[in-house]
């Protein structure tokens, strides 16, 4: 439920990466979460994650082996076999891959990534912004296809890893960003799993109607609710690979409120009145106004009532480079980030 | 000529039939009681409406309603132990079969279950070759220990080679009588919801063909010569011969039912509908014709599917509701339900002489409804506690109103089923509320009327060809597929087209999903 949450529309239906874990669990054990401290400085950090399309991941389920399979080629290429993985998103799908992985290879899994929400790309990661490296990074099929590739640029490293998965079935397994423990106490967002799991019970809570739980969630979060509407236009359309759209709500209570969300995969910018309010990479969540379940954005549907919820991103963000990277212009538009948040950092 | 047709709805309190003649006329219409063996409900609905009608040989056309199916898997009662064969190795071996059925139902239903090579890529070249020699040996196993096999292979809806190969090696390895159920004839895209709903269909078999005997045995009692029919979950029909294979498509057609009776009792394409019963009522959302669909994913008995089940919202509101007073939180308010005395509220409520207070009894106190009790029972309810219970039903099916509705602007409501008359006449945000004649077997009505339907739901590339070629081969696909299923060519119509573009990746990818729809041929 956090990890749906955390994916802000996109980031894969984290359905299928439960049931992975579950039987992972059931076939090798408990799965372990540690705190980076946990962990001998100069060992070698994983991740491990699907990449491909939503849509053939409904239909080609992952194996489990083309997660070891791409970990293990990368291990043999650096010589050195991973203390431990940790996600590259938490938000969507992807939360609870290397934890399914790491039950297997029997290791445990940093809490802690290099998003805490999910975005459509590699690059896309506060590792970025620490000039640390995606590649070199292995991509992997379930059936024993799979390549290392070193990339200069982690743009470069980005469209390498579209093209090999292209060939590959468009449903596979990406290893990138192996860096030390060191690197990830420094340089990566902290505790993002237990964020996760503690905004995944609160939202919970809210659901069965719990007193006060909305306010937990919110407060939690630092979240707030901008907009409570209703679905009157979808606009879909996919240029690249990529799903672009526009969402416009009418205010539940004053009709003559609209509030515009603009998407590429997630939810990235919603305007009031021709204003932005809401700014990537803050997190714009969409929730059902009845029963609080995150809404995808393949979910997304005329006449839904939503509640539009603002979160703050990780304060690891907040530094150099943060707006060339991620911000409203990196997406394409010609606007300036909102920081709604700035006094309480 | 036979141009009657009867339409038969089992709800969970009444058993309704209609006959209905040319251009949807309703001839004549009864309830019965919904017995513990429907059969004999089905019998005494069907004896009764005939009776009414003077020539019984013109009848046709027999169309059936029933939650047989849906039942069966929400009691877990009668389900056959289904072997489980998915051609997909060496994907998907990370998610075994019925990974997240609830554990009582897994017990029951589950037998043995395989992961062979095999299935598809998105492009539909194979994952891997067919290993034959894995469904032999599957099928050696199930041969003494199941009843039926559910089969399911990796983008099967797009290249059914691999279930068609699978279906002819376990015929050979376990006789005729092996009844095999193959995930592309009951599911769309979704593997793991696929192969549930395949397992279900399975699993469902016998319960479908007693079903399936027994509607055509009371047609033959009755001296009816008719082609039988059952509605599915998108209110269209399938022969008989397909219900005994497919039963798992009629879990959800109730609601289907009763709003696309609505939608013809009324003569409107657009508007709400709500379906006031004994215990509950729904309210959905005619589009064109067709109530809109849900999003979410569909849950039968536990089991996630992906079927394509009317957008409904639910509420325990119906002629039964129990009224709660004064002293439940001491203030002097009420409470209204949720609980209801169900079919017993011709028994227990006040105006029949029992003691409850009832729903029933204050839509007859606040005159609403007439025809059913006796007024002079009901001369000591407090009105106070009548004007409360009553803004109470107002305030929420006004709600339920304006949650379904897709905008600002006002829309009719029909209202249908055994409690109508609960619905106010006035509604904020809707235009006019209508009780269209026969309302109260608008759900047999509905299954009367429906037509025959064909779909498609498969992966297109736009840039292999244009999108315009993609949808027009579609909707061929499609018209092919409902004229199969018995509609007539020249009146055929695409009632859907949906287009969802593969996200992540380039290449023009485009899931199409397209249903055509028309009346049956003569």
């Amino acid at each position: 439920m956090g990890a749906t949450l955390l994916g802000t529309g996109g980031g894969g239906d984290p359905y299928v990466g439960k049931l992975l874990v579950k039987q992972a669990i059931e076939d090798y054990g408990p799965a372990r979460v540690v705190d980076v401290d946990e962990l001998p400085d100069e060992g070698l950090i994983m991740t491990t994650a699907i990449i491909g399309a939503p849509t053939v991941i409904l239909e080609k389920i992952p194996a489990g082996t083309e997660f070891r399979s791409g970990i293990g080629a990368l291990a043999a290429y650096l010589g050195s076999d991973p203390v431990a993985l940790m996600p590259i998103e938490v938000g969507g799908v992807n939360t609870l891959v290397p934890i399914a992985t790491a039950v297997e290879m029997g290791i445990p899994v940093v809490d802690a990534d290099g998003m805490r929400r999910a975005f459509p790309q590699i690059e896309m990661t506060v590792f970025t912004l620490h000039s640390l490296k995606a590649a070199p990074m292995s991509i992997a099929d379930e059936k024993g296809n799979m390549c290392v590739f070193e990339a200069n640029t982690n743009q470069i490293a980005e469209s390498l890893a579209r093209a090999a998965v292209v060939q590959l079935g468009l449903a596979n397994a990406i290893s990138c960003y192996p860096m030390t423990v060191a690197d990830v106490r420094q340089c990566g967002i902290h505790g993002s799993m237990t964020y996760c799991t503690e905004v995944g019970r609160r939202l919970s809570q809210v659901q069965r109607g719990a007193p006060g739980a909305w306010d937990e969630l919110l407060a939690y979060t630092e979240a707030a609710l901008v907009f409570s509407g209703k679905v009157i236009d979808i606009d879909r359309r996919t240029t690249e690979g990529f799903a672009r759209g526009t969402v416009v709500l009418e205010h539940l209570d004053d009709p003559s409120r609209t509030l515009r969300v603009e998407i590429q995969n997630e939810n990235l910018i919603a305007f009031e009145d021709g204003e932005a309010v809401v700014t990537v990479p803050d997190l714009l969540c969409l929730l059902d106004h009845e029963s609080a379940d995150p809404i995808t954005t393949e979910g997304l549907a005329f006449g839904q009532r939503l509640d539009v919820l603002a979160m703050p991103c990780a304060p690891e963000w907040h530094r150099d480079g943060m707006l060339e990277l991620v911000g409203p212009r990196a997406f394409g538009y010609d606007i300036d980030y909102v920081d709604s948040w700035k006094d309480r950092r | 000529m036979k141009n009657l047709r009867i339409g038969v709805d089992v709800g969970g309190t009444n058993t309704d039939a209609v006959v209905v003649g040319p251009g949807g006329a309703v001839i004549a219409e009864a309830k019965a009681a919904t017995t513990p063996d429907p059969i004999d409900g089905i019998k005494a609905a069907v004896d009764a409406v005939m009776a009414q009608v003077d020539k019984p040989q013109s009848l046709g056309k027999a169309m059936l309603g029933t939650t047989h199916p849906a039942n069966a898997i929400i009691r877990r009662q009668d389900l056959d132990r289904v072997g489980v064969l998915r051609l997909a190795a060496p994907s998907s071996l990370g998610v075994r079969p019925s990974a997240a059925w609830p554990e009582d139902l897994r017990q029951i239903v589950i037998g043995p279950s395989m992961i062979a090579e095999g299935g598809f890529e998105y492009d539909g070249s194979p994952i891997a070759p067919l290993d034959e020699d894995a469904v032999r040996r599957f099928g050696a196993q199930c041969a003494e220990s199941v009843a039926a096999i559910a089969v399911s292979c990796a983008f099967s809806p797009a290249a059914t080679d691999h279930e068609l190969r699978a279906a002819e090696l376990l015929a050979e390895e376990c006789g005729p009588d092996m009844t095999v159920s193959l995930s592309h004839t009951v599911g769309s895209l979704g593997l793991l919801e696929r192969e549930n709903a395949t397992i279900l269909n399975a699993s469902l078999l016998t319960v479908a063909k007693r079903v399936v005997d027994g509607f055509r045995n009371t047609m033959a009692e009755a001296g009816l010569e008719v082609d039988s029919y059952l509605t599915q979950n998108d209110g269209t029909l399938m022969t008989v011969e397909e219900a005994d294979r497919y039963p798992v498509l009629t879990v959800g057609s109730g609601p289907t039912n009763s709003m696309r009776g609505a939608c013809a009792l009324a003569g409107l394409a657009d508007a709400l509908v709500i379906d006031v019963g004994g215990t509950s009522t729904d309210v959905g959302i005619l589009v064109d014709g067709f109530p809109r669909v849900s999003t979410a994913a569909v849950e039968v008995g536990g089991v996630r599917t992906n079927f394509r089940m009317p957008d409904l919202i639910s509420m325990g509101l119906g002629g039964g509701t129990v009224i709660h007073t004064g002293e439940v939180d001491g203030n002097g308010e009420i409470r209204v339900g949720p609980d209801s005395v169900g079919y017993n509220v011709i028994t227990q409520s006040i105006c029949m002489g029992g003691d409850t207070l009832t729903l029933s009894d204050v839509s007859l106190v606040a005159g609403r409804m007439d025809g059913f009790g006796d007024r002079s029972l009901t001369e000591g309810v407090d009105q106070d506690t009548v004007a409360a219970a009553i803004d109470w039903v107002d305030g929420r099916i006004a709600v339920l109103c304006e949650r379904m509705k897709a905008s600002s602007t006002p829309l009719p409501l029909m209202a249908v089923g055994g409690g109508a008359h609960l619905v106010p006449e006035q509604i904020a945000g809707v235009s006019e509320v209508l009780w269209p004649p026969h309302h109260s077997v608008a759900n047999a009505f509905g299954a009367a009327i429906a037509e025959a339907a064909g779909s498609v739901d498969k992966v297109y590339s736009y840039d292999a060809s244009s999108r315009e070629a993609c949808l027009e081969s579609a909707c061929e696909e499609a018209k092919d597929a409902a004229v199969r299923a018995g509609a007539e060519e020249a009146s055929l119509r695409i009632t859907s087209v949906a287009e969802i573009p593969m996200t992540y990746v380039p290449g023009g990818g485009c899931r199409v999903m397209v249903k055509a729809v028309g009346p049956l041929a003569e």
